[in-house]
């Protein structure tokens, strides 16, 4: 390895991909963090990268088997004489030669060919295992299309319900959880530090304990079937206090105490100084809100029961019946669905790191 | 403007009392300094007349009228804290008037009031600069703008200059006085440094342990020191204390003994001494005279001559293994190891009782 590779700038992108330890050879920790990190990448990318590629493939060739790791669609030509195009297939012929013909029909283990160059020709009988089927690298877009179509106007009413809860409960969860964490980090009064365990003590309680008693109250609110019954049972996150109070424990008490002797009430306090200041730790929280609110299922499947209120995660379940699956819309509408946190993600990751880092916790 | 009256303050932060009962008066206009080593309470008694915290018991009265119901931001003081407390996100108008903007004041009259504060302090052309952008210096005087505006009744300064470099703060010494000058308010300062107590304030307060030791102009504290905390702490660099017996002689003179030391006759009665009790003779560095005419005086060797050029300090053992500092004016022709005889300058010594007080002598 050249000294050349070194990166000039760590900033670049140059140099973040080819950053070393130290300055000189290619060190065994180098190769090591390397290694894991692309295996890392691996790991976490396949998945993804299967899933957007293979909702361009048409149903017939997500069916194959083995399946085929580009989207492959079969080549067809339009004959004079016949109404559908008809598939093309090269075939060897008894003497060895090959010719591209295109398939009529298929009976039993022979097939009927036209020669698409000669089509007033008599038809050639030809057995399947000589003839291969002529394929190309082809995006099925018609996906995406057929998906619109087939959903309609309902794909958008999904889209909404999912932007409505996922906007709406990520800005309520913000406001509670600064609050609770404001007063937790600002205020000593008795008791605080028993509120604060026992907010982070439902932490151990897994979400799926307390989904009963939670359907059974949001029924009892006459919520069920209504959005307001997915955004307001998880608005008060306890990871969100403890990450916000964490974070507004760094904001000097003199701030408070200079905006206190300017006249500040508590309330103009809160908005004008505490919040402004613990933006990174509410950019985290943020995040953290938008993923899990736009990618939750269990909560919107038990109180959302009708169509007109799915969500995109719930509309994708509908895919999926009893009788078939229709994986070449289910693969599109998962992509879909996965693109607005994929762009959140990308403009907002500066914020995750610093927000993370400056909190001090993950 | 007002004046301020202290009335039995005591304050406990749980079990640990910081002040145990402090009286004191402010006159209208003063300039009054709190002093004394860190721990000592002078910054919770600031505090405490700020509002920003509740004494446990006593009266705060500010002209004439108690203070210990009223709010932190209606008592008609301002704060300029030790970190500048600058609220890190908003421009240096915005941190200006946002005082102003609290009570619903004009805004024709606050920006007045930021433009004269800004051409006071010299920071008109940095007003749309955040705190961040911003030297140490600018930052300061922006925390005393801040306080001007507000056209408070007493301005307080908790250790304001603590932050600076050793250049700047003598030159932002000058400024604050300069300020005081201009502007007449009562301003209650407090430091740790007794260089900028001395040189800055109309009227000294001495703390130690949340106990006032002695109040007054600051050469009154430097020629009269009422006890031996007093005596160490005022005056740079400290008071030489030797410790020893004390007799009075009928002719007049006070005979006092160190142990290993041969014994000075000092001229004066005191009338509260008793022959032979412990007493403690505080001689300032600059106040002693070497190999005085009459060869009263203690055998002192070098151990370290400092020469500043103007001044120059001897650092002396004497017999008795005690070690003094000795202030010379000019460049001294001593070195290591040289012997001298030390001896006071006639009437400038201070001479303790066994209880570290102050022993008048005529």
């Amino acid at each position: 390895m050249s000294d050349t590779a070194l990166p000039k700038s760590p900033a670049s992108v140059r140099g973040i991909l080819l950053g070393r330890r130290g300055r000189g050879r290619f060190d065994l920790t180098d190769m090591l963090t390397y290694g894991f990190l692309i295996l890392g990448l691996l790991v976490m990318f396949t998945p993804v990268a299967w899933v957007v590629v293979s909702s361009f493939k048409t149903q017939a060739n997500l069916q194959e088997f083995p399946p085929t790791v580009l989207p492959y669609a079969s080549e067809t030509a339009v004959i004079d004489g016949f109404d559908a195009p008809l598939p093309l297939f090269d075939v060897t012929q008894q003497d060895g030669r090959k010719v591209r013909l295109a398939q009529v029909r298929r009976v039993g283990l022979n097939a009927q060919m036209v020669d698409p160059a000669d089509p007033g020709a008599k038809r050639i009988v030809v057995p399947v295992v000589n003839a291969v089927p002529v394929r190309q690298v082809r995006l099925a877009v018609e996906n995406y299309a057929n998906l619109v179509a087939e959903t309609g106007a309902d794909l958008w009413r999904y889209v909404y319900n999912s932007f409505f809860i996922t906007v709406v409960a990520t800005i309520i969860t913000l406001i509670m959880n600064s609050m609770a964490a404001f007063a937790l980090s600002k205020y000593r009064f008795a008791g605080s530090n028993v509120a604060l365990v026992s907010i982070l003590s439902t932490l151990m309680i897994p979400a799926t304990v307390v989904l009963v008693p939670t359907y059974l109250i949001v029924a009892q609110l006459g919520l069920v079937g209504n959005l307001w019954g997915v955004i307001l049972p998880t608005v008060a996150t306890p990871t969100g206090v403890f990450l916000l109070r964490q974070y507004m424990l760094t904001i000097p008490d003199e701030l408070i105490e200079a905006a206190r002797m300017d006249h500040a009430s508590e309330w103009r306090i809160f908005w004008r100084i505490v919040l402004p200041l613990s933006s990174p730790a509410l950019a985290v929280v943020a995040i953290f809100s938008i993923m899990s609110r736009w990618n939750d299922f269990l909560l919107p499947l038990i109180v959302l029961n009708r169509r007109e209120v799915y969500t995109l995660q719930l509309a994708l379940n509908s895919f999926q019946s009893e009788f078939e699956v229709r994986y070449d819309l289910l693969l599109a509408m998962t992509t879909l669905t996965a693109l607005p946190l994929a762009c959140a993600f990308i403009f907002l990751q500066r914020y995750i790191t610093t927000g993370i880092a400056s909190t001090g916790i993950k | 403007m007002a004046n301020l009256s202290l009335r039995n303050i005591t304050k406990s932060f749980g079990a640990v009392q910081v002040i145990p009962d402090i009286n004191l008066e402010i006159e209208d206009g003063e300039f009054v300094v709190f002093v004394g080593p860190s721990g000592c309470g002078k910054s919770t008694l600031l505090r405490l007349i700020a509002g920003l915290e509740d004494a446990s018991g006593g009266d705060i009265r500010i002209d004439g009228e108690s203070v210990m119901q009223v709010p932190a931001a209606d008592r008609g003081v301002a704060m300029v804290f030790q970190s500048y407390a600058l609220y890190p996100h908003m421009t240096v108008r915005q941190n200006l008037s946002f005082g102003l903007e609290n009570i619903h004041m004009p805004k024709e009259e606050i920006n007045r009031r930021v433009e004269d504060a800004g051409k006071l302090l010299q920071i008109e052309t940095l007003l749309e600069r955040r705190p961040r952008q911003l030297s140490g210096g600018q930052r300061q005087r922006v925390a005393i703008g801040r306080a001007i505006t507000r056209d408070p009744k007493i301005f307080l300064f908790d250790e304001p200059l603590s932050n600076l470099d050793a250049e700047l703060r003598v030159f932002m010494r000058v400024e604050i006085t300069k300020l005081h000058e201009r502007l007449g308010n009562t301003m209650i300062y407090v430091t740790h440094d007794q260089i900028e107590a001395m040189t800055m304030a109309d009227k000294i307060v001495v703390l130690r342990k949340g106990v006032i030791e002695q109040v007054g102009a600051p050469l009154e504290l430097y020629n009269r020191p009422l006890n031996t905390f007093v005596a160490g702490f005022i005056g740079s660099p400290r008071m030489n204390l030797i410790e020893g017996v004390v007799e009075t002689e009928a002719n007049g003179t006070v005979r006092f003994t160190a142990s290993g030391l041969p014994p000075l006759s000092l001229p004066g009665s005191g009338a509260s001494l008793k022959a032979g009790g412990k007493a403690t003779l505080g001689i300032r560095p600059e106040d002693f005279v070497l190999n005085p005419d009459g060869g009263q005086g203690w055998p002192a060797t070098i151990s370290v001559a400092e020469q500043h050029g103007a001044n120059s300090f001897l650092h002396c053992t004497l017999a008795n293994g005690e070690a003094i500092l000795v202030h010379e004016q000019g460049q001294s022709k001593v070195g290591r190891g040289d012997t001298l005889i030390v001896g006071p300058r006639s009437g400038q010594w201070h001479l303790f009782d066994a209880d570290g007080l102050r022993v008048e002598v005529q």
